[in-house]
């Protein structure tokens, strides 16, 4: 029995049109998710919260998925627990999705919240997952400037997808159309907390202007690629794991992240 | 003598065979889709479609058509006096005499054929159709020689002697066989004759029977949506009546010496994918395949048969996906085969079923479904062009004399130019003209060509009800793929009538008639040269040839014409989504038909359409100037003060 990979699927919005579409992480996660099925590494489920009459949910199927299970969730509603429950009743021991959603709160919360709860690591932004052996996963990490870490982890975890991952795969009508929807009606649980929020559109906010300081084409390929220097970081190499912890700690302090 | 009963018994035998074969060939023909057609009418005027509409073709090759016309029309006669005379045995000298004169027209136009095959053009195919004059020749000769103590010139019995009339009678008989094998047997079993038996029944039942008598049928035919399958996957599922299509094939290659994605080295030859389609529907391998290949491709790999996938074997998609769409092919096709339709069925299924559009047409496709345009722009930025040009927006207006749509031109700053220079010489004339504005959405024309059927049928719905809601007589386009949507294809989804009783017409259609109203006035053209190029979708697809043409000369323009144009004008390489799927060539089409412009000696290419505007400018300079034939009008026009202002 091969392990059970789920990705969880939103519903996205162009951001020229705002019109609904299958959106551009969350279809990478079901990219990726295909791909380890087509590699005969894990099993693939597709789920999503909401509604389950969006026509945007063929465009997820129709990259080649012949089911899709809907919970179903009216919009003031917490998908958090039936997300868990899902999650729990499957089996399922990866969970692909984007970092954020394109609609709605859009606070990349999500993931960390279902980490947290289910106790599974969160690999944030993954570029690519190159094997999975034993359980043990070995996933691409993204990084900013193109550059990538490689890390061990062992199966279940849950994982967001960086923008570096595989491009989605084209949709294709016909599939997607046939592709049967499954919904699955699960107690709702009214979001009280947000029904609280005030909501106001967004200002857009004041750019920078682009000073160009490079005089030559060097200075700008230096610029546009260089790593930021910080000149206050201190690299830790032998010292023991109290200090190590401790130094951390400090600097967690001073950065105001705990009181 | 032998041949008394000899040659009834082989002319019976070989009818019967043939008659067996036909029904074999057709029971291929009907492993296809079910399609209405009108049999008997279809049949009766099958006769009238192959002496003028076909004959129309290929009188275009005077050499050709004379050559055929005796060889065919001959054999067609002689067959039928074959059969009366030594068949039933009929004695009458003026049937014998009938006869004769019938096999000496076969004979002479059968000569013919043997001359062109001496040294053949590339364009035809070898192989089997290498023997067909000699067996021509022979059928004549042989039956020239059978028929003549019917008709009285040697006497019945020969003073040879017996084994000299035995050995006469034997070289007669194989004579016989051979020529009246090929003949008749082949006409049915697959060999070159098999163009008559197929071709007269594809004219019978051809899929547009709308083409004959002059007419015009362009547009694509709609997907059935909905279903286990989209478009064409197997031979089998194409129509019955396009199976037909495929075996009237008689390679002559006229298509493959008009086909741009040939010519630039694309893996494309029509004449060569028709007979793949012949192979999907016969079953078998390519090897035998005598003509072209497509280029960089060898042949003798390919296979299939009604039952698998196409393209897992017989046809490449690169193949499909090289087509411009440009009709060059099917406008030439002396035997009216419909390889557009086919090439876009199959594009079809690649789309709607394998999610497999090359290059950018997935990006472009999803842009389309969800911001109406290909490049993904925001729909409200689609009236910016015109913030300048004060121009009536039908939401205010609801009613206007003439609709301008303006197309995916409104979002590309060339195109824009066209635009601008279209609505000063409309304002000129004092045409009460207004716009969509941001209601207007993509044409539908590339998510169609591209094999999204699903898409165009939305957005064709979508943009009727929009254009439902207004009032206008006059709808007109600077865009002839928008032009051809909305003329030919926005029929089969207007259920409530949106464009019933609406002139949809080319810029330079309504532009002449303004011309000739004499409410546009231009001055004289003064530069050099000047040629024009016929936009595909124009010209081959709906017959405009005349008002472009019409529209330079008001201009004092005497266009030099370049070799191909009209309705063999080579295509520019930008229709069909061939920018966007972009399959690799030796060449590219627009440099080629640059290189076309170029030979006149002409210093400016007009043209109508922007997509021809992109693809031509495309090409490095130096090279003439490309101008939209609105863009020339404006330059020259001559604009009266309005009275009163002074």
């Amino acid at each position: 029995m091969l392990p059970k990979a789920l990705a969880l699927v939103s519903i996205g919005r162009h951001p020229q049109s705002n019109r609904e579409r299958r959106a551009e992480q969350d279809g990478r996660a079901v990219e990726m998710g295909l791909h380890l099925q087509e590699r005969q590494l894990m099993t693939l489920s597709v789920v999503h919260a909401g509604n389950a009459d969006s026509p945007v949910l063929r465009q997820y199927a129709g990259m080649g998925l012949s089911r899709l299970s809907v919970i179903a969730q009216q919009a003031n509603e917490d998908v958090l627990s039936p997300l868990i429950d899902h999650v729990k009743t499957q089996g399922v021991s990866l969970l692909l999705m984007g970092v954020r959603s394109e609609m709605g709160q859009s606070s990349g919360m999500l993931p960390y919240l279902l980490a947290e709860k289910l106790g599974w690591p969160l690999l944030p932004r993954v570029a690519d997952i190159q094997s999975i052996d034993h359980g043990v996963a070995h996933v691409l990490l993204a990084l900013p400037r193109g550059q990538r870490r490689l890390v061990r982890v062992a199966l279940p975890f849950v994982a967001t997808m960086d923008k570096s991952a595989k491009a989605p795969r084209q949709t294709a009508y016909g599939p997607g159309q046939r592709a049967e929807i499954e919904v699955i009606n699960t107690t709702s649980i009214e979001d009280d907390v947000a029904a609280q929020w005030q909501f106001t559109p967004a200002k857009p906010r004041p750019k920078r202007m682009k000073v160009v300081k490079a005089k030559t084409a060097a200075d700008r390929f230096k610029a546009a690629t260089a790593k930021p220097v910080g000149g206050g970081g201190k690299v830790l190499k032998n010292e023991t794991v109290e200090e190590k912890a401790q130094a951390i700690f400090d600097f967690l302090l001073e950065e105001k992240v705990i009181r | 003598m032998i041949l008394d009963w000899l040659l009834p018994t082989l002319i019976g035998v070989l009818l019967v065979l043939a008659g067996i074969g036909a029904v074999r060939r057709a029971n291929l023909w009907r492993a296809g889709q079910a399609e209405k057609v009108d049999v008997i009418a279809g049949l009766l005027a099958m006769p009238k479609r192959y002496l003028h509409d076909l004959h129309h073709v290929v009188e275009r090759d005077k050499y050709m058509s004379r050559t055929h016309v005796a060889t065919g029309g001959g054999f067609v006669l002689a067959m039928v006096l074959v059969i009366l005379v030594h068949l039933f045995d009929i004695q009458s000298r003026i049937l014998a005499w009938m006869l004769l004169a019938a096999l000496g027209m076969m004979f002479c136009g059968a000569l013919f054929v043997f001359k062109r095959r001496l040294n053949p053009p590339s364009r035809l195919s070898k192989g089997p159709w290498m023997r067909l004059p000699k067996s021509l020749l022979t059928f004549a000769i042989t039956f020239f020689v059978l028929t003549l103590p019917a008709a009285g010139i040697l006497p019945e019995s020969l003073s040879l002697s017996h084994i000299g009339l035995t050995l006469v009678s034997v070289i007669l008989a194989l004579l016989v066989m051979l020529s009246l094998g090929e003949m008749l047997f082949g006409m049915t079993w697959g060999g070159p004759m098999k163009h008559a038996f197929a071709g007269a029944l594809h004219l019978a039942f051809h899929r547009r029977p709308e083409r004959f008598g002059g007419g015009r049928s362009t547009g694509l035919k709609p997907a059935k949506l909905g279903g286990n399958s989209h478009g064409v996957a197997k031979p089998e599922d194409f129509k019955w009546n396009q199976l037909l299509g495929f075996d009237a094939c008689v390679q002559c290659g006229r298509c493959e010496a008009m086909c741009p994605a040939f010519a630039a080295g694309q893996p494309l030859n029509p004449k060569k994918l028709i007979q793949d389609m012949v192979l999907g529907l016969a079953g078998g391998t390519d090897e035998k395949y005598a003509g072209s290949p497509y280029p960089n491709v060898a042949v003798g790999k390919a296979s299939g048969s009604p039952q698998e996938i196409i393209t897992e074997g017989l046809v490449s998609t690169d193949t499909l996906w090289s087509c411009t769409t440009c009709r060059a092919c099917v406008e030439e096709c002396p035997m009216m085969i419909e390889h557009v339709d086919a090439i876009v069925d199959m594009r079809r299924f690649l789309t709607l079923e394998k999610g497999d559009t090359p290059n950018k047409g997935a990006e472009v496709l999803e842009n389309i479904i969800a911001t109406d345009n290909p490049n993904g722009y925001a729909p409200g930025s689609r009236t910016h062009w015109a913030a300048d040009q004060n121009l009536s927006v039908m939401k205010d207006v609801k009613k206007a004399e003439v609709l301008f749509w303006v197309s995916d031109g409104a979002f590309d700053m060339r195109s824009q130019r066209i635009l601008r220079a279209f609505v000063t010489l409309l304002k000129a004339a004092n045409v009460e003209v207004a716009i969509l504005g941001d209601e207007e959405r993509d044409c539908g024309d590339v998510a169609r060509r591209l094999g999204d059927d699903a898409t165009f049928q939305s957005l064709a719905k979508r943009n009727l009800a929009t254009l439902a809601q207004y009032e206008f007589s006059t709808l007109v386009t600077t865009d002839p793929h928008a032009f051809h949507c909305l003329k030919n294809e926005y029929a089969d989804f207007d259920q409530d009538g949106a464009l019933h009783g609406v002139d949809v017409l080319h810029h330079t259609t309504l532009l002449n008639h303004l011309i000739e109203q004499g409410v546009l006035q231009v001055d004289r053209f003064k530069g050099g040269k000047v040629t024009y190029h016929d936009p595909c979708y124009l010209g081959r697809y709906n017959g405009e040839y005349e008002s472009p043409r019409a529209l330079l000369s008001s201009l004092g323009i005497d266009i030099a014409e370049m070799e191909r144009s009209g309705y063999r004008s080579r295509c520019c390489g930008g229709g069909g989504g061939a920018p966007i799927t972009d399959i690799p060539g030796e060449r590219r089409i627009a440099d080629m038909r640059m290189e076309d412009v170029v030979a006149t000696g002409a210093e400016l290419v007009a043209v109508g359409c922007q997509q021809c505007t992109a693809m031509l400018e495309g090409v490095v300079e130096p090279r003439p100037q490309v101008r939209d034939i609105a863009e020339i009008m404006a330059e020259h026009l001559v604009e009266h003060l309005v009275e009163g202002a002074a």
